[in-house]
């Protein structure tokens, strides 16, 4: 496809112009995550390294870091669990409710997460009793993470239709052996690519991880926004936002790089 | 090899998807072992779906199959010694070419060594020895084609069956493959069955036919006994080209009673003046000339109001192209006429449209069978 002179530098700067908007707040965390204020003032007055070395060794950062990492793996594994298994009922079998069931599973990524914040911390303390805790996080993170799984999964499913199942049936393999051999494994980009949403949903979820995080539980999310405007920690969260910038920089890389190889194969 | 136990009896078989007509409509068959039986219909005459039943992947809404005399209607796929070869070959695209063929013998729990020599010796048979290592997706539609049957044979099964397995190859390719199944059917002595829509690949591989129609089997028989002996109208057009006489034609052109046919290739044209050596002839007007290379076909309109089809081999006599539109004389054999005796369903009824129609049409050529 061609295009004009003229449209296509009209289209240069609009462009130029949108990813602008959104990387140049990242830029001025970056810079002033070396400045000599402790309070956000542009521009900064001088630069120095002495946050990046003090975040390095803030014990809270480090604990909420570790307790972000912690809750976002666990409700990952548990979302690919459900959410694959949920998937295969609903693509590959036949029930009363089947419609019904599809939508309550995706429901929850629609749902406000105050909403979900509050029903959960009802629930969770008035109706079963349960103290909340770093458990509590995990089980209402994978409520709306099974959502990102159960979709590329389903989606996957979809396409890959049942041809590949019955053949496998026809040669003599029974439902497990069926799936560990033959679904499975075209499954698992799909499952890759879900898994990393779920993590990224749940790394810097903090609604709804307010209303359930029991008392000693901080996340990376909550602690930033408790640390944030005190004076003598602001420039540390500038070097923490720094660092997850970069991490986050890593599993889109990857997810890409997956979208790019699956394209190629097929 | 016994009467009472054929490789393959279905008794009243019937499915109904929940729509108005039975997708499969109570079919009574005996597939003897040994036997390379075609399934041959267009495309939403159940041929495919009686497969899948057989196979396993439909449970049916009435009726039994059975398997060398032992009823297998309520086993599941994975517990019924027939194997498939895909219409899309279903090769698994994570596995290499021989873990492709081994993978029939793994799930049985045939050590890796043994199933590997079984698999190699396996792509050997289909030519494909030095194929092992790469991925079905870098081989071409014909050798994908020889690694399913690979895979579906290594296992040995009673009966394999085959749906439109040659459908998604050019046309040299499929005639080459032809020969390669028969070879490999007479090889292994295994039952086929074998579904298509392509009248002449039934026609060149079968041992007998069964020839499908809105659910039902139309008729039953060798391939010989399907082309010279069609029963009904349907049969004779979809297998091969013929020309049909509906009731009123046959009495005034045969001068008989009731629907009858006439393949083309039994029809000979002549000068209208020149006397023709058969039996009977009857006079009209060349209408077109259409040149097929080895044959030319003759369309004739019958001065009795019908338009009839006469195929002529292209090296001797030959009433010339540039005579269209002249006076002729169609000549024909009493022996060739064939009575239509059971006028059933005839997909384009021929009472409705121009008499000869049906005739004049070949059969058509589907190019998938989507009927599930």
């Amino acid at each position: 496809m061609r295009l004009s002179r003229p449209a296509r530098g009209v289209l240069s700067i609009v462009t130029g112009l949108i990813l602008l908007v959104i990387y140049l707040p990242l830029m001025v965390v970056l810079v002033n995550s070396f400045s000599t204020s402790t309070s956000l003032v542009w521009p900064p007055p001088g630069l120095t390294l002495e946050w990046w070395g003090r975040a390095f060794q803030s014990e809270g950062a480090l604990d909420a870091v570790l307790t972000s990492v912690q809750i976002a793996l666990i409700a990952t594994l548990v979302s690919l669990v459900l959410g694959t298994l949920i998937s295969l009922a609903l693509q590959r079998f036949a029930f009363f409710g089947r419609e019904a069931v599809s939508l309550l599973v995706i429901l929850p990524i629609a749902l406000p997460g105050i909403i979900t914040g509050i029903a959960l911390n009802n629930a969770f303390r008035t109706i079963l009793g349960v103290q909340l805790s770093i458990a509590t996080v995990i089980v209402a993170h994978a409520t709306f993470c099974i959502v990102t799984v159960f979709n590329n999964v389903i989606a996957r499913l979809r396409r890959l239709g049942t041809s590949y199942e019955e053949a496998s049936a026809d040669l003599g393999a029974g439902l497990w052996t069926t799936f560990r051999l033959v679904t499975f494994p075209q499954l698992r980009s799909a499952l890759l690519a879900g898994g990393l949403l779920a993590f990224a949903l749940s790394f810097d979820e903090i609604i709804v991880t307010t209303f359930t995080a029991g008392a000693g539980v901080k996340t990376l999310p909550i602690w930033i926004l408790d640390n944030l405007f005190r004076p003598s920690q602001a420039p540390i969260v500038n070097v923490i936002a720094v660092v997850l910038v970069l991490m986050s920089i890593i599993p889109i890389y990857i997810a890409q790089r997956i979208a790019g190889a699956e394209k190629v194969s097929r | 090899m016994t009467a009472d136990r054929p490789a393959i009896r279905l008794t009243g078989l019937t499915k109904s998807f929940g729509g108005t007509a039975n997708a499969v409509d109570g079919i009574d068959l005996d597939i003897a072992e040994g036997e390379f039986f075609s399934m041959l219909g267009p495309s939403g005459s159940g041929k495919t779906t009686v497969l899948r039943l057989i196979a396993g992947f439909e449970q049916p809404t009435a009726g039994t199959v059975s398997l060398l005399g032992e009823d297998v209607t309520d086993r599941a796929p994975f517990d019924r010694d027939v194997n498939t070869v895909f219409q899309d070959y279903a090769l698994f695209p994570h596995m290499s070419v021989l873990d492709n063929v081994a993978y029939g013998l793994r799930v049985r729990g045939v050590p890796r060594r043994q199933r590997h020599a079984q698999a190699r010796q396996a792509l050997e048979t289909v030519r494909l020895g030095g194929f092992g290592d790469r991925k079905p997706g870098q081989l071409s539609g014909g050798q994908r084609q020889r690694v399913a049957l690979a895979r579906a044979t290594v296992v040995r099964p009673k009966v394999l069956l085959l749906d439109e397995p040659l459908g998604a190859l050019d046309l040299k390719l499929r005639e080459q493959m032809q020969v390669e199944l028969k070879e490999l059917q007479r090889e292994l002595g295994i039952t086929f069955i074998f579904v298509t829509h392509d009248q002449e690949e039934a026609l060149t591989l079968s041992d007998r036919i069964a020839v499908f129609n809105e659910g039902r089997i139309e008729q039953l028989g060798t391939p010989a006994e399907i082309y010279d002996r069609p029963l009904s109208p349907f049969v004779a057009a979809f297998v091969g080209t013929s020309n049909i006489f509906p009731d009123a034609l046959s009495r005034a052109v045969l001068g008989r009673v009731g629907m009858h046919a006439l393949r083309p290739e039994k029809v000979t044209v002549g000068r209208a003046d020149a006397a023709l050596s058969t039996q009977r002839t009857a006079p009209g007007t060349l209408a077109e000339v259409i040149y097929v290379g080895s044959t030319s076909r003759l369309i004739v309109d019958l001065d009795a109001g019908m338009r009839i089809i006469a195929l002529e081999q292209n090296d001797a006599h030959r009433v010339t192209e540039d005579e269209r539109g002249s006076r002729v004389s169609v000549g024909w054999q009493d022996g060739d006429i064939v009575a239509l005796e059971k006028a059933t369903a005839v997909t384009t009824d021929p009472a409705t449209v121009p008499a000869t129609v049906p005739a004049t049409v070949p059969a058509p050529k589907h190019t998938t069978d989507t009927a599930r």
